[in-house]
């Protein structure tokens, strides 16, 4: 293994040892962390474990299929859909308008307007741009679910809550995205535009916005599809979609109509991820 | 791709069909979700809103309260890592099989004599079964998984971690697979040219070149676990989580807002570490 075969490819460097001991420290970490189970991992190693689990898992067979059950299945399986496409717009709406106090500095300090220019003059952009990311950071940091607890709080029980928490927290996400985008664009077109006369907005809109498209609508797609699976959860504190009637079947023990909401979940985040892949495909030609 | 594109195509039937149906699906699912910015900015909602906000501060940072948060915030590390070792040990395993370039395209099978049709289709079997197992254990939520496990080997924070390890599993697995597809193959056509077994090869064929990528994706899933296992709480498997969910039902807020900024300082950590494991194997 020591020579690669083909003089153009590099030879793979084995790891030092120092590294090695970094990456037993991280296995010691997670031999340790299993201890949190207090037993229940020896016990599923024993086997003991396993036999309710096989007992426990025949009883989702068959799955519930009576008519009046699917169509509440396909009700709610829709209004998850809904919430995850809200939430994607509510976030993409967040996130576009915090971008340009998020990533300015960057992109609109490119031009060596900056240089030069006194402290006192740049001093509020600054501040603006640490608020913006701060706030970003704070939306992000807070996951969906306390979010969606703080909605149902504000506008009442229901999808709408659910779809202002991916909102959000999703808002923190893409905002972080979009403005490291931006921030990697080539400063070349934006400084032209400044140096033409151009306005910082619209240097920014014509110059910066456009380099970075392709990698914004695919960032917004791929938040989508995590979107999707967690619209289908949101339901355990009352924003509405599969995830309630999840909790309702798990409190309630129906094992069977169980099987049908998790294969509803599996089919429906299979479909978001052919749609959003085919969506990214399409767009990608047309850039 | 690249700022060169000034001639845009002119505005096809299939690209406005596309638009209309986006533009449609769009305002179907804000009226469908109940989508009614009044209510959120309306008067009423504003003030509870901001009344709600205004119970988290100021954080209750009393000594007693930060004693009694230590331990959830050990058990959500522990959540983290048990749960992100467990995707490893089911995940890698499945990417080697879910990897076409190991089987499909056959490195490994080079220089065997061309088999039967029957016999390509059984060998392609293990490729799809991985692939189809990768994608249910992704799809389905890890709180959803958690949730299945809870009554399979009862409350704790056990079903916590094989939630994770499921879920996460489906996820490394498929990544991995995509990173060893990536991966120059010709180191390991020449070891089983020069006589290497089949797992020799992968193991000194495959592996070294790809190990940067898998362990700093492996990193990455390791963060993203920390959040995740503080959302698992939410179903009891212990750890921050849950105690952020007992904090708010009992209006708490206070306590909930240091538990809060007790999980950024979390995941910033984690950063922070695997930021620097990162860079020492570049």
């Amino acid at each position: 293994m020591s020579q690669p075969p083909s003089p153009d490819a590099p030879p793979a460097r084995p790891l030092p040892w120092g590294r090695w001991s970094w990456l037993a420290a991280l296995l010691l970490l997670a031999a340790w962390s299993f201890s949190v189970g207090e037993g229940a991992f020896l016990s599923l190693l024993r086997g003991e474990s396993l036999a309710q689990m096989g007992g426990y898992a025949a009883k989702f067979w068959p799955p519930a299929a009576e008519a009046p059950f699917l169509a509440l299945v396909a009700r709610a399986a829709l209004e998850t859909l809904a919430i995850s496409i809200a939430g994607t717009l509510f976030s993409v709406v967040l996130a576009g308008g915090m971008l340009y106090f998020a990533a300015s500095e960057e992109i609109l300090g490119s031009g060596g307007e900056w240089e030069g220019s006194s402290l006192r003059r740049t001093a509020p952009r600054r501040a603006l741009y640490a608020l913006a990311r701060t706030a970003l950071n704070f939306f992000r940091t807070v996951p969906e679910l306390i979010w969606a607890i703080f909605f149902v709080f504000a506008v009442g029980l229901g999808p709408f809550a659910g779809a202002l928490a991916l909102g959000v927290h999703n808002g923190g996400v893409l905002g972080k995205l979009y403005a490291e985008t931006l921030e990697n664009v080539r400063p070349g077109p934006v400084e032209a535009l400044r140096a033409g006369g151009a306005g910082r907005a619209s240097a920014f809109l014509y110059g910066a916005l456009p380099q970075a498209w392709p990698q914004v609508i695919a960032y917004t797609l791929y938040r989508w599809e995590v979107n999707i699976r967690t619209a289908a959860i949101l339901g355990f504190v009352g924003a509405g979609g599969l995830g309630q009637q999840i909790h309702i079947a798990i409190s309630l023990f129906l094992e069977s109509r169980l099987a049908t909401l998790t294969l509803a979940i599996f089919l429906l985040v299979n479909a978001v991820d052919l749609a959003s892949g085919w969506l990214r495909r399409r767009l990608e030609a047309a850039f | 791709m690249s700022g060169a594109a000034p001639q845009r195509p002119p505005l096809s039937a299939g690209r406005l069909a596309l638009l209309v149906a986006a533009v449609a699906a769009i305002l179907a699912s804000l009226k469908l979700s109940g989508a009614n910015p009044a209510l959120l900015l309306s008067g009423k909602a504003l003030r509870s809103m901001a009344d709600f906000g205004r119970g988290f501060l100021p954080p209750d940072v009393s000594p007693a309260f930060l004693r009694a948060t230590w331990k959830p915030f050990v058990e959500t590390i522990q959540l983290a890592t048990a749960g992100t070792a467990l995707a490893l040990a089911l995940g890698f395993p499945l990417a080697l099989l879910a990897a076409g370039t190991l089987h499909l395209g056959g490195v490994l099978f080079e220089g065997d004599p061309e088999p039967r049709p029957l016999a390509r289709r059984l060998r392609s079997l293990p490729y799809w079964a991985s692939r189809l197992l990768l994608n249910v254990m992704r799809s389905i939520p890890e709180l959803v998984w958690a949730l299945l496990f809870v009554r399979a080997v009862g409350l704790g924070p056990a079903p916590g971690v094989l939630g994770i390890g499921v879920a996460y599993a489906g996820i490394l697995g498929k990544v991995f697979a995509e990173i060893i597809e990536g991966t120059d193959l010709r180191p390991a056509l020449a070891l089983r040219a020069a006589g290497a077994s089949r797992p020799r090869a992968i193991l000194y064929g495959v592996l070294p070149p790809a190990s940067r990528t898998l362990i700093s994706y492996a990193l990455y899933r390791w963060e993203c676990g920390m959040r995740a296992a503080a959302i698992l709480g939410f179903v009891g498997a212990g750890g921050l989580g849950q105690h952020i969910e007992i904090s708010m039902r009992m209006f708490e807020h206070r306590q909930t807002a240091t538990l809060i900024i007790e999980l950024f300082l979390l995941v910033a950590l984690t950063d922070a570490a695997s930021a620097r494991i990162r860079k020492m194997l570049a």
